[in-house]
């Protein structure tokens, strides 16, 4: 019985500030909509069964039409969507208007993956948000038009090439949550999803599935060499993950959008213009400037990381590849 | 059977008379200038265009049945949703009613002998041709993987597939459109019979020349935007792609200047189709004509006023958003007084559920939830969390399918005994409109609920959560795909086996019941005269000749005052 209610309840659980009012709008709507349908709908049944034709009678006369009551069937339902206009448009408002204090992160949507980037340099494919603090998103994207979209938070904004676009929200619980994109962008736009995580801001209210709290994830994420103090590969696997480069990239040898991060280090590698040798230089450079020599049987499909990635993640990556090998 | 307006029956004419076996061969056909099968070949075709499109969401519906690949790529998947969407819109809904029922039935209808740019009709109809050529050829030889909205940057810098080969086949289409849109203009205002004011039009050309009007005033910036598509993506012209310094929201405004207003080029002919259906087999008068007729009209021009309204998320300034959110809702309410007038219709009628009224009152339960649940949509709060979800999917099939396509399947039965002077199966009939509205509801509504959960649209791959959901709507849709195939079987088998049609079998009384079943090529000998065309106690069962006839004396004649509307 649990499961079947919770089929039929048409919405993930309320993890933002908005979500309460958006909700309520919805169901205003659901059991406005549901009055007039049940009532359309048994009109219709009664009168189907009520007038079923006689064979031989005609109807009795009834009059063709009736000013005032089409006038009446006119008015009431634009009285009501005039309310509807007005609440969705004051929720929008609220969407729309930021306080002036918030947490800002940089956004960068691309086919098929998202970055986001924090004032200390943090860079990280999820996005890490803190509980009860209004964040706001200042979005771009490099290539084709994306879309950012929280379920749990109901807020979403296109991602459009060549503007910034915004967007804000307060998340009220630690957790973790889905995130969308939901402008189709291509190939793999349904793999374009990752995770929304709300880090608690003190201690005592971390949870078993978030178990750090903002501060503490900004501090490792800001570093994930953590000062040296853990060997450069498992740093380069920190920094893979933190830019999402295994949408595209396997560590099986098997062959995704990009080639396999294993199996050709230190060989020959077919390109489209000859040939390359894949050692230390070749992946900087493709980091870089990924089109300079594009891997025959693959398309230019890469960003550049240049001015995203340091040097010294940039080497980590390198000892990860070949740690992997 | 002292009228004159009263041709003889079917029975008494010889076969050569009618349209069908007026000439042979396949020029006839190729070159036939006559509307009717100009009409049956635009029937042909659209029909062929559906099916094509229903294989397409059959194979995604199944490739749904989990949410990891399955038995298509990728790619694949992105062509399918794709070339579904655009043959569905450009080479089916679109053309359908108009091209198929609207070309055949709009001059009958006016007691006419042709539209009036026969030619121009014929030439139409090759345009399909050559329209759903270049689609056919963009399918058959790389694909098309942007979306039928072939949203900028993606289709002009990024997607791998022909996009220029069918946006010209959009664009050649819209001309078809255009071609047909000014044909209808034409005929309704100069050739209409003696008597046949305005108001004295059946509810089914109201609605077409309201789609007309459409067709002929926005598909042009369609053509256009498609042009300046094909331009930046083959010379590099920069209008919407950033890095060339242009706006790609710039498209999505162009694009949707044409199609929003095309979804009412799309329900407004299936609304006027049902006007006539609940009418007539409620055996008495539309309930408010006027109001139906103007809010046919309403709905053609506040549709140009709200196409903003699929970019709420777009990034479009807050306050364009919250005039076409407040504009949006002004729609509604034409559509809400359409419904409320056909229920008053059936108040105190004759009501006599025959295929063609199961599929109308299909069309009234799926038409209202597909228009209340457009108020979520048309909310700015709710739309942000809804947009380009499976919500929206959901609410346009079930405006689109559960409202022009079920309304087009319920005209096709109204009117077939007409086009092809054969009556079908009754029961099989009702029970193909069974099947197809309890499919539908399977296959759509749990969409609703997915949607609101937060599952985007156009996505391959899904999260678990959301898979019984996608279950449910695969086993529903291979039910619907089953329910139309019957209906389609239904009445290809009443082409061998059906009896031969009476010319008013169901005791309507708009012109096209006055002459024989099939129609003679001239339609009429001689211009009929018209009183009110709802007037259904001006028809009276005949048992002889299993057909309802005139009532002695056509009921009404013109007086001096009104002219026809040629002279």
């Amino acid at each position: 019985m649990e499961t079947f209610r919770n089929l039929l309840d048409p919405f993930p659980s309320q993890q933002s500030t908005f979500a309460a009012n958006v909700d309520a709008i919805y169901y205003f709507i659901f059991w406005l909509s549901t009055f007039f349908f049940v009532v359309i709908v048994a009109m219709m049944c009664y009168f189907v069964v009520k007038y079923r034709r006689v064979e031989g009678q005609e109807p009795e006369k009834s009059p063709s039409h009736n000013t005032p009551l089409e006038v009446t069937w006119s008015v009431i339902p634009g009285i009501l969507v005039l309310g509807i206009f007005w609440w969705g448009f004051t929720g929008y408002v609220d969407m729309r208007s930021p306080p002036a204090e918030t947490y800002d992160i940089n956004v960068t949507a691309q086919m098929w993956s998202w970055q986001f980037k924090y004032g200390t340099g943090a860079v990280d494919a999820e996005l890490h948000v803190p509980v009860g603090t209004p964040v706001r998103l200042i979005m771009q994207s490099k290539d084709v038009i994306h879309s950012l979209f929280v379920p749990a938070f109901r807020v979403k904004q296109d991602v459009v090439p060549g503007r910034y676009s915004g967007l804000w929200f307060e998340a009220k619980e630690v957790g973790t949550f889905d995130l969308f994109c939901t402008e189709y962008c291509g190939q793999k736009h349904s793999d374009m999803i990752t995770k929304v995580v709300v880090h608690a801001t003190d201690e005592e209210n971390v949870t078993e599935e978030v178990p750090q709290t903002f501060d503490q994830w900004l501090e490792v994420a800001s570093d994930p060499l953590e000062g040296g103090r853990i060997p450069l590969e498992d740093a380069g696997k920190k920094v893979v993950g933190m830019f999402g480069c295994l949408q595209c990239h396997s560590i099986d040898g098997s062959k995704k959008v990009g080639p396999s991060f294993k199996g050709h280090f230190g060989q020959q590698v077919e390109t489209r213009d000859g040939s390359v040798l894949m050692d230390e230089n070749y992946i900087r450079e493709s980091i870089l400037e990924p089109n300079a020599k594009i891997r025959q049987g693959y398309d230019p499909k890469m960003p550049s990381f240049k001015g995203a990635m340091k040097d010294e993640w940039i080497d980590a990556v390198i000892a990860y590849i070949k740690s992997i090998q | 059977m002292t009228s004159h307006v009263m041709p003889a029956h079917s029975d008494s004419h010889s076969s050569a008379d009618n349209y069908l076996t007026a000439s042979k061969g396949f020029l006839s056909w190729a070159m036939t200038l006559d509307h009717k099968r100009i009409g049956l070949m635009y029937l042909i075709g659209t029909m062929t265009a559906m099916f094509i499109g229903g294989f397409l969401a059959l194979l995604l519906r199944a490739e749904h049945l989990s949410g990891t690949p399955g038995f298509v790529s990728h790619d694949t998947y992105n062509q399918l949703f794709t070339l579904h969407g655009a043959i569905m819109v450009f080479l089916f809904i679109i053309p359908s009613i108009p091209g198929a029922l609207g070309n055949f039935i709009l001059p009958v209808m006016l007691g006419a002998k042709d539209v009036a740019f026969p030619r121009m009709n014929l030439c139409s109809f090759y345009l399909w041709v050559f329209g759903a050529i270049f689609f056919v050829g963009a399918l058959l030889t790389t694909g098309l993987d942007t979306g039928w909205t072939f949203y900028t940057p993606y289709s002009t810098n990024t997607s791998q597939t022909n996009v220029v080969l069918a946006t010209l086949g959009a664009f050649i289409l819209g001309f078809s459109s255009i071609f047909t849109g000014l044909n209808f203009i034409v005929t309704i205002h100069t050739m209409r019979p003696p008597g046949m004011t305005w108001f004295r039009m059946p509810l089914f050309l109201w609605s077409l020349y309201a789609t007309a009007i459409i067709q002929v005033l926005a598909t042009p910036v369609l053509g256009i935007t498609l042009l300046l598509l094909a331009a930046e993506r083959m010379f590099g012209l920069g209008i919407f792609d950033p890095k060339l310094g242009g706006d790609p929201v710039l498209y999505q405004h162009f694009f949707w200047f044409y199609s929003h207003p095309a979804v009412y080029i799309m329900i407004l002919p299936g609304m006027g189709i049902i006007s006539e259906l609940i009418s007539t087999f409620s055996r008495k008068a539309i309930f408010g004509y006027r109001f139906i007729a103007f809010s046919s009209m309403a709905i053609a021009l506040l549709g140009f006023l709200v196409w903003g309204h699929h970019m709420f998320a777009s990034g479009q300034s807050e306050m364009v958003t919250i005039i076409f959110s407040a504009l949006t809702f002004s729609v509604s309410i034409p559509s809400a007084i359409k419904v409320f007038n056909w229920l008053a219709t059936m108040y105190k009628g004759s009501i006599v559920l025959a295929t063609p009224m199961c599929y109308a009152l299909s069309f009234l339960f799926l038409f209202t939830i597909g228009g209340l649940t457009g108020l979520f949509l048309g909310a700015l709060a709710t739309d942000i969390h809804l947009h380009d979800t499976y919500f929206v999917v959901a609410h346009f099939h079930y405006v689109m399918m559960g409202g022009t396509l079920v309304a087009f399947v319920g005209g096709l039965f109204y009117w077939w005994p007409k086009m092809t002077g054969k009556m079908y199966n009754e029961f099989w009939g009702q029970i193909s409109a069974l099947i197809v509205f309890v499919a539908f509801n399977l296959t759509f509504f749990p969409q609703f609920v997915m949607g609101s959960r937060g599952m985007p649209r156009r996505y391959y791959n899904y999260l678990p959560e959301f898979q019984v959901y996608h279950v449910l709507s695969t086993i529903g849709a291979f039910l619907l795909g089953f329910g139309l195939l019957l209906a389609a079987i239904v009445l290809i088998t009443s082409l061998f086996k059906g009896r031969k049609a009476p010319a008013n079998p169901w005791g309507a009384a708009t012109l096209e019941w006055q002459c024989s079943s099939p129609p003679p090529l001239a339609n009429f000998e001689k211009t009929p005269t018209v009183g009110n065309p709802y007037d259904m106690q001006s028809v009276v069962w005949d048992p002889d000749t299993e057909s309802f006839v005139r009532r002695g004396e056509v009921p009404i004649v013109p007086d001096e005052s009104e002219q026809p509307a040629h002279a």
